[in-house]
């Protein structure tokens, strides 16, 4: 069987295991709903106070919102175990995981998906369409090519960073509760083109964690606030984080000594 | 008096065990923290009429939110505490010569009081060495320190009571989920923690300053800052008490009534 095939059955599996507690699976799909649903709420009424926040306007704040959580939310939802890579780990599942024919980074990734993060998706959804229908850019092909870009690449960068995570847990044995700066920090503060934060700010978003590159520098181009249509493509940039991110999960694989338990 | 103290103590050494934890904790907290400021501070750049409290004590609000997280975050639940009723172990919590709802009372106190220690001093101190708009200003006259740490005080108590009456309704539901979600989301936004509750419109900041959530941490950060002073101060006090008051009552009626008829989970 191709690997394609295993993921489609194990994505069926994991949907028929969470069918198997309805009440549960929905009650959880619709508290995340309503945790996000509190930020968009942050969102609009700082909107209808300000009107507007270094020249974007709420109708483009919330396509740039729409876009951050939707990578982070698909992300989350399909490379969930990689964030509890510790409790992975821990309870000796990854040795488990070793004795198996396949590439052990994809059955880790094939161990668990997380369909209640549906909830968020589709608020991302509706603020997606809203942003569309209403903000006054100027839809070209390229236009759009260069937001599906950043949906892309946002899932990749996200990804990126748990998979570095997923990395160290290899050295700690543990999740390092700080590193969440980058994954919930990035979901919270992402909300906002990261340029209203200022220069510091965006300067480590390019160059220590590309988090601007999908959400910041393509964005000024779609909403024509720079004519440069480089910036339309720094998306693709971004991907190669996945690169590093890789290699360091290589290099932690090597040095894996078992948690003993 | 003294079996209360020396639960508190235990659960208060307990919690302090937790070193690396509250380092990373601080860590979070201070960016986070860093991250809210620069926030505000390109709102107040687009226009700083529309700001509805200076930025200062914005500023004093933010740090002050972030340092005391773990004692005003209402969705900070203790689950040893919902699955001990669920499967049964609360039998054990009976057994003991003290009331249930007191002790657990006293131990969330003590949980979130032993995680606060550690976390919120070097934030405060980061924070208080910051420059002037955006760190954290102390106010100059001893009235504001008597009243913040009064009203930190009541809200605090209001948190561990409301806390109380969610774990009190598991007794009924048995299963926690849907009464701590709903919980957590409704209180999270309506307690100011997403933002801070002046910059609500008016009409509905005038409903949600009735409420309960609104008396936790809304009340002795304003008053820090110098936002919340003279009649309406004494006004978000009595509020509190009120509400500290009603939490408490609903909490013991729902704990005794629970108790009369509860039946043991599992074996």
């Amino acid at each position: 069987m191709n690997s394609f095939g295993l993921y489609k059955k194990y994505c069926l599996i994991h949907l028929k295991c969470v069918m198997q507690h309805k009440v549960s699976f929905f009650l959880t799909t619709f508290g995340l709903f309503l945790m996000s649903f509190n930020i968009f709420l942050g969102v609009y009424f700082m909107m209808i106070r300000f009107h507007q926040v270094n020249g974007f306007s709420y109708q483009e704040v919330l396509l740039c919102f729409a876009i951050t959580l939707m990578s982070f939310t698909i992300a989350e939802a399909f490379f969930r175990s990689l964030d509890t890579f510790d409790s992975i780990i821990r309870s000796g599942e990854f040795d488990r995981i070793l004795l198996r024919p396949r590439n052990c980074l994809f059955t880790v990734i094939c161990s668990k998906i997380d369909f209640t993060r549906i909830g968020r998706l589709l608020q991302t959804i509706l603020m997606f369409v809203y942003g569309i229908l209403f903000s006054t850019i100027h839809w070209t092909l390229f236009r759009i090519i260069v937001i599906v870009l950043m949906i892309l690449s946002g899932i990749i960068v996200f990804v990126s960073i748990y998979l570095i995570f997923a990395s160290i847990c290899f050295f700690t044995l543990e999740g390092l509760e700080f590193m969440n700066i980058f994954t919930d920090g990035a979901r919270e503060y992402g909300k906002y083109p990261i340029g209203i934060y200022g220069k510091t700010i965006v300067t480590i978003c390019t160059y220590i964690v590309p988090f601007s590159l999908f959400q910041y520098y393509p964005f000024l181009y779609l909403t024509g606030k720079t004519e440069n249509a480089w910036y339309g493509l720094l998306p693709i940039a971004g991907c190669f984080f996945l690169i590093p991110a890789i290699l360091f999960w290589r290099f932690g694989l090597s040095r894996y000594q078992s948690s003993g338990s | 008096m003294k079996k209360y103290g020396s639960f508190f103590r235990i659960r208060f050494i307990n919690g302090l065990q937790y070193r690396m934890a509250a380092l990373s904790g601080i860590a979070t907290q201070f960016i986070w923290g860093i991250m809210e400021v620069l926030l505000f501070r390109a709102f107040y750049q687009a226009s700083p009429d529309s700001f509805p409290m200076t930025f200062q004590a914005l500023s004093s609000y933010i740090w002050l939110q972030q340092a005391f997280l773990a004692l005003y975050l209402i969705w900070f639940w203790e689950s040893q505490l919902f699955d001990s009723i669920t499967n049964g172990d609360v039998a054990y919590e009976l057994c003991r010569p003290i009331r249930l709802y007191n002790m657990w009372f006293v131990r969330g106190m003590a949980v979130r009081l032993s995680k606060a220690t550690l976390r919120s001093f070097p934030v405060l101190f980061f924070a208080w060495l910051l420059p002037s708009p955006y760190g954290l200003t102390l106010p100059d006259n001893w009235y504001t320190w008597f009243f913040t740490l009064l009203a930190m005080t009541l809200a605090f108590l209001l948190v561990v009571a409301f806390g109380m009456i969610v774990y009190m309704s598991v007794f009924y539901t048995i299963s926690s989920q849907g009464v701590k979600l709903l919980a957590s989301s409704v209180s999270e936004f309506l307690g100011g923690a997403v933002i801070p509750l002046p910059f609500l419109p008016d009409k509905i900041r005038e409903v949600v300053n009735l409420l309960p959530f609104a008396s936790a941490q809304n009340v002795p950060f304003r008053i820090f800052g110098g936002d919340l002073v003279g009649k309406e101060m004494y006004q978000s006090l009595l509020m509190q008490c009120f509400w500290l008051t009603v939490f408490l009552l609903i909490g013991r009626a729902m704990e005794q009534r629970a108790l009369k008829r509860v039946v043991i989970q599992g074996g």
